[in-house]
């Protein structure tokens, strides 16, 4: 059994944009690696160089936001490749939730199976949150998974979460594999039962 | 109650409802891969699980393979790591691998129809999104993680949420020159690529009825770019003509059988559907992305849009786009030029991808700038080509014959971009830094315009092409 996750609170860091897919989160050419043992590292790399180019501070690259736990961004974030190497590295980078407008299905999927929760809020509200913490680094979030609601200083935001991630995250069953191994027994007679698992065995009839 | 083919396979998979109201849903195929399985293996291995099904699991190489040579050891030591990773992952849990001596190995998602692994009415995962492409077949298939890729090793079930279901009907004669590719383009254009999330669609109409296994397949696998996790076409005579004979579909003895089983499958004429998009096929022209993200294309003889022009959501996203290109608003698309061809990908690979491209190439050569490829979807598809004498029609043009793999789709190995260069692709994404390069541009097309292209070392549209390319 996984840990419950009930609260998130922390610093922020804003990712602004929409699409952001995972190829930008984390390049293919660092999942070449049989562990994600220091993937966090290769965040956003090619976006951090081209930012530096220009003679910009990426969030990522952002010295006062290197103790940032929640991170903020727009529409349909980690669409594309189903890598599951972009919500490890931004697990292991010390984030440990996702407020934005909206997320794209498997990336969601997979932070609900590593832990990290993916809330959503509406689009006005994210840009009051962007602003509220964009400035200034140190304001902290509070993230209340169980209400869903964000706070920051005396304000509040509602959010919410896909109501089966909610319940995996406040119950702590995230973690979910034991559940799945828990009646085998069930699992096999479902098996037997599609005629597809007996195409190759069985005899005419 | 009349039910559609999602609802079908989904009941005839589920378990049980768990706790937080998911659904345990069976899995009735697992494709595994050397990208997104070595942490899962090493997960099974460390809380001492064991391979569930490793007879309903089947593994190859396709991301990190180099395509120039296939010799090994390869000279990249990660690209070595991770394939010894797999072979011994494989050998160790009894999983069938599809190695490069196997003869079967390639791109999986197109290795899995090939072998006849891919079935009607089965659900299908893969650690990979474009596991979509699948659902040609009439199954329920779908990309996932590492993470439930071990749960899928470990328990061959995963916990899911049911979708809603979207019937995009197609109709109509598709013009000569237009193909599956912009079929899909064109509706990932309308509905964009956050329009899918929370759908599964469903492909049908009488100019899907009419497309062939390879085409549907096409249509398929991009349906992650329109942001749904699962498209499907309703099984149908060309589904069941296509398994057929092939090495793991149901043999002679019970094949009727299963196709009696698999006839039952397609939704119901009453079936109620979330919604239902209707698109004209005559209205679609050749298609080409001009920007970052699959939704961003133009007919081929159209021009680029206008950030001042756009709805104000759109306009920021337009003008990224056109800056990153390094594009003018409303400038044409043809006669863009390009720097590299490339043909390959899960999503264009396939045999009648390179009859189609072949049909343009004979007899010309590609233009002195271009760096040409084709990248066969596997090897199976490699030897079918040479058969025929593709091989010879390309490399005569100019073009590099490679070994299969996924190749510059994604630059995991050695082919990639360089720099600024603009490739006329047949691959599924136009992401910034898709194709290797950070500052490289692709432009998304189907495999015989982007023959077109390399010949013209611009983009044309492959309709005004005085040869026998076009299909009629």
């Amino acid at each position: 059994m996984s840990s419950r996750i009930t609260h998130v609170s922390g610093p922020a860091l804003v990712m602004r944009g929409h699409d952001i897919d995972t190829d930008r989160i984390m390049p293919a050419r660092f999942l070449k690696a049989i562990t994600f043992d220091g993937i966090e590292a290769h965040l956003f790399e090619d976006d951090r160089r081209e930012a530096a180019d220009r003679g910009a501070v990426h969030p990522f690259e952002d010295p006062a936001r290197r103790d940032a736990r929640i991170l903020v961004v727009n529409e349909n974030f980690g669409c594309g490749s189903s890598r599951e190497h972009a919500p490890q590295a931004l697990s292991r980078r010390g984030l440990r939730a996702v407020v934005g407008e909206s997320f794209a299905e498997i990336f969601l999927g997979n932070s609900l199976a590593i832990g990290l929760p993916c809330v959503s809020a509406s689009r006005e509200h994210v840009a009051e949150i962007m602003t509220l913490t964009g400035a200034s680094p140190e304001v902290e979030l509070s993230l209340d998974l169980e209400h869903e609601r964000l706070t920051i200083g005396g304000r509040e935001f509602p959010v919410s979460l896909p109501p089966a991630a909610k319940h995996a995250f406040v119950t702590g069953e995230w973690d979910g594999t034991s559940l799945l191994l828990e009646r085998y027994e069930d699992v096999e007679r479902v098996g037997k039962s599609l005629p597809y698992t007996h195409w190759q065995d069985a005899p005419a009839t | 109650m009349s039910r559609t083919l999602f609802q079908k396979i989904w009941d005839l998979h589920a378990v049980r409802t768990l706790p937080n109201g998911q659904t345990q849903l069976y899995v009735g195929l697992h494709l595994v891969h050397e990208v997104t399985s070595p942490q899962a293996f090493d997960e099974i291995d460390a809380r001492g699980w064991r391979v569930r099904a490793p007879e309903r699991t089947f593994a190859t190489l396709d991301h990190i393979v180099p395509t120039r040579s296939q010799a090994r050891p390869f000279a990249d030591l990660m690209a070595e790591s991770m394939t010894s990773a797999l072979e011994a992952n494989c050998r160790r849990h009894g999983i069938p691998l599809f190695d490069l001596a196997s003869g079967a190995q390639g791109i999986v998602h197109v290795i899995g129809p090939e072998l006849g692994l891919t079935q009607p009415g089965m659900t299908i995962c893969c650690g990979d999104s474009h596991t979509s492409t699948h659902g040609a077949f009439g199954a329920l298939a779908f990309g996932i993680g590492t993470t439930q890729v071990r749960d899928v090793l470990a328990s061959q079930t995963l916990a899911m949420s049911p979708l809603k279901v979207r019937r995009i009907e197609v109709s109509g004669r598709l013009a000569p020159g237009v193909y599956a590719k912009d079929i899909i383009l064109t509706i990932i254009g309308r509905l964009g690529v956050k329009g899918g999330t929370g759908y599964a669609y469903e492909y049908a109409g009488d100019t899907i009825d009419r497309l062939s296994m390879d085409e549907r397949m096409t249509i398929c696998n991009m349906t992650i770019e329109g942001g749904a996790r699962i498209g499907y076409v309703n099984p149908d005579e060309t589904t069941y003509e296509f398994l057929r004979g092939r090495r793991f579909a149901p043999p002679a003895a019970t094949f009727d059988r299963a196709r009696g089983w698999w006839q039952t499958l397609a939704s119901d004429p009453g079936a109620s559907y979330d919604d239902v998009v209707r698109i004209d096929a005559e209205s679609i022209a050749p298609t080409v992305t001009w920007g970052i993200n699959p939704e961003q294309s133009v007919a081929v003889d159209a021009g680029l849009p206008d950030p001042a022009a756009s709805a104000d959501a759109e306009r920021a996203a337009v003008s990224e786009a056109l800056e990153f290109m390094g594009f003018r608003p409303g400038q044409p698309v043809a006669g863009t030029r390009i720097d590299v061809a490339f043909i390959g990908s899960c999503t264009n690979s396939r045999l009648s991808d390179l009859r189609e491209a072949a049909r343009v190439v004979a007899g010309q050569r590609v233009a002195g700038h271009v760096r040409a490829l084709v990248v066969p979807g596997s090897q199976a598809v490699r030897a079918a080509a040479e058969r025929e004498g593709l091989d010879e029609i390309f490399r005569d043009a100019g073009f590099e014959w490679r070994d299969a793999g996924c190749s510059m789709c994604l630059a995991m190995n050695p082919d990639r971009l360089e720099g600024r260069e603009i490739c006329a692709s047949s691959s599924n994404r136009n992401f910034k830094g898709r194709q290797g390069s950070p500052t490289g541009r692709t432009l998304l097309m189907s495999p015989a315009m982007v023959a077109a292209a390399a010949i013209a070392g611009e983009v044309v549209d492959v309709r005004t092409l005085h040869h026998e390319g076009v299909r009629k």
